[in-house]
């Protein structure tokens, strides 16, 4: 944000020139109206959590009980403290590895890079089914029981792509000479690794930690092909119950992941629009 | 895999900077810490499975009634199918639409926020546009079942104004608009980052030199932000292609898509994993083409 134009005046220039032919009003009525698009869906959700009416389009008074039924719902608790538990251990494992890989990716050079390369950031691009039906019949061809674990297994390959991706950016931007400086002061690999680099990295990690947190919390196909007939996901459970009708208590639920997935989506935005400022300054 | 442990040599006191040679960590180890543990977790989880459903399309199904192909290729050829081959068409025909519609709604947007917006409030007002994609994709398409239901959100609005209900949920129309909705955030995002590099100085030219703002929009602005275009539209077919969740809630019972029918394969009433691999595989195939174009074509500082 702070980044200022390679040429301020040139900017200004060509502001003052094509403001008045290029800020045609349709270009704002169409906007708003995206935005509108956009946040429709939402706007829906949340009005009709707090519509006493179970069915009706029109409003029939203010209601708390949908989010009351939904915090006595064990189905619903299960299936969110199971959720929790694969997108925690997913997210904290590739946090280590694909910090790891990523670093390792900028620093070496070696026979097959580019392929290791293509293959870390693939799970972004395929479609998730071609993931899960991969580690279903691989899990089936060597007869590992599916459960919780076998989820989590299957997560981490996306969320170590998504956390790889975020610390390689920022570390395009970083200085290599603070830890070449930190080596020649005596430190050693490890001691500059965690000193020196790992700091200037935690943006990018923490985002990367953030956004693969919200797609875990997400995903249903690659959750349903590995979860086994025991364990249910949220995305799971919420698929299952779309199926079978429109439930009011599922708009109260939509609301409560809405307002935690969008104060996750701040904190990255901020936490990189921070490190980015520090970049500048 | 024998690492090599011998120290490192000494560093010479005055040396100069030089970047890759300053780690004392020998020539192995420093390689295999860093990309050994998630090498060998993508070579588990991902390579090896990936070959396991190669291997296992092309094991040939047998079944009372089918022909026997002992060339194994048999369940490639079930893919083409009539009834096979439909269903890829409808995945063909709404991945196409999407990405015809992300483009037409999404390109103003991302015009509108790099060319009008103060400098100040551009990351902001990308964010606010953006910011709907984190929360459930699941709910978001649930959404559009309440309004676009027969006696949804959209119908009651529209008896208000005295216009006729619309049948849409059920239909492709409710799958378009699901889905262009949902990659909508991603092809702005491509967009604008390709938009926001254009040359103003260039547009400005172009109306000095006489051009009307629209022929200055597509000889002036459109070549140059077409690696964006290329770019947002290729990433929007490649992930609308494979997706699941919008023809499955908004599409009723006649939408099956690639994806449900693999689904129906393993986990579904079907159970042919033989043809449900061979689908992945085209699967794959096919979106392996789209990045191959996307790497050629698109701009990849976009992406």
């Amino acid at each position: 944000m702070e980044k200022t134009a390679e040429n301020p005046q040139e900017e200004i220039q060509a502001d003052m020139y094509l403001k008045p032919k290029f800020k045609i009003s349709w270009q704002v009525i169409f906007a708003v109206l995206m935005f509108f698009y956009m946040y429709l869906p939402i706007l829906v959700l949340t009005f009709y959590s707090f519509n006493k009416s179970r069915f009706s389009a029109g409003w029939e008074g203010f209601t708390l009980d949908w989010y009351v039924k939904l915090f006595s719902d064990t189905r619903i608790l299960v299936a969110l403290r199971n959720s929790l538990t694969v997108a925690v251990c997913a997210v904290a494992i590739s946090a280590v590895l694909g910090t790891l890989m990523a670093v390792g990716l900028a620093r070496y050079r070696f026979p097959g890079k580019s392929l290791y390369q293509g293959v870390s950031y693939l799970p972004i691009i395929i479609p998730d089914i071609a993931t899960a039906v991969a580690t279903l019949v691989f899990l089936a061809a060597l007869a590992i029981p599916l459960s919780l674990w076998t989820i989590v297994a299957a997560h981490i390959v996306f969320c170590l792509a998504y956390i790889a991706l975020a610390v390689s950016t920022r570390l395009a931007d970083l200085n290599p000479y603070l830890e070449e400086a930190a080596l020649d002061l005596g430190a050693t690999p490890v001691e500059a690794f965690i000193q020196v680099l790992l700091p200037q990295l935690i943006p990018g990690i923490v985002s990367g930690c953030l956004l693969s947190f919200v797609l875990s919390m997400d995903d249903f196909l690659i959750a349903s092909f590995t979860a086994g007939s025991g364990t249910t996901t949220l995305p799971m459970e919420i698929f299952s119950r779309i199926r079978t009708g429109v439930k009011p208590d599922i708009n109260a639920l939509s609301v409560l992941l809405i307002v935690g997935s969008g104060g996750l989506a701040f904190l990255a935005e901020y936490l990189r629009g921070r490190g980015e400022q520090k970049r500048a300054h | 895999m024998a690492v090599s442990t011998r120290t490192p040599p000494p560093i010479p006191p005055n040396s100069p900077l030089k970047a890759e040679t300053v780690s004392p960590w020998s020539a192995w180890t420093g390689p295999l810490t860093l990309l050994g543990p998630s090498g060998l977790l993508l070579l588990l989880l991902l390579v090896i499975p990936t070959l396991v459903i190669f291997q296992l399309s092309l094991v040939p199904n047998i079944k009372p009634g089918d022909l026997v192909n002992p060339s194994g290729i048999g369940n490639y050829l079930r893919v083409f199918e009539p009834l096979n081959l439909q269903v890829m068409g409808r995945s063909l025909f709404f991945a196409t639409g999407t990405t015809i519609l992300c483009l037409l709604l999404g390109f103003p947007v991302a015009y509108w926020i790099a060319l009008n917006v103060s400098k100040k409030w551009r990351n902001l007002t990308l964010l606010g546009f953006v910011l709907p994609l984190w929360t459930s994709s699941l709910l978001r398409s649930y959404a559009w079942i309440t309004i676009l239901r027969p006696t949804g959100v959209l119908n009651s609005l529209l008896a208000l104004v005295g216009i006729p209900p619309l049948e849409l949920l059920n239909q492709s129309s409710a799958v378009l608009i699901g889905m262009a909705y949902s990659y909508l955030p991603y092809i702005v995002t491509i967009l604008y980052a390709s938009l926001e590099k254009l040359d103003r100085r260039l547009l400005e030219a172009s109306q000095d030199l006489g051009a009307n703002p629209v022929e200055t929009f597509w000889k002036v602005t459109v070549p140059q932000t077409m690696p964006g275009i290329a770019a947002g539209s290729l990433l929007v077919f490649i992930s609308s292609l494979g997706d699941f969740v919008d023809p499955e809630l908004l599409g009723g019972a006649s939408s099956m898509t690639a994806a449900r029918l693999i689904y129906n394969q393993f986990l579904g009433a079907t159970q042919n994993w033989g043809l449900g691999s061979a689908l992945s595989m085209v699967l794959i195939f096919a979106v392996s083409i789209g990045i191959a174009l996307l790497l050629k074509y698109g701009d990849r500082n976009a992406i």
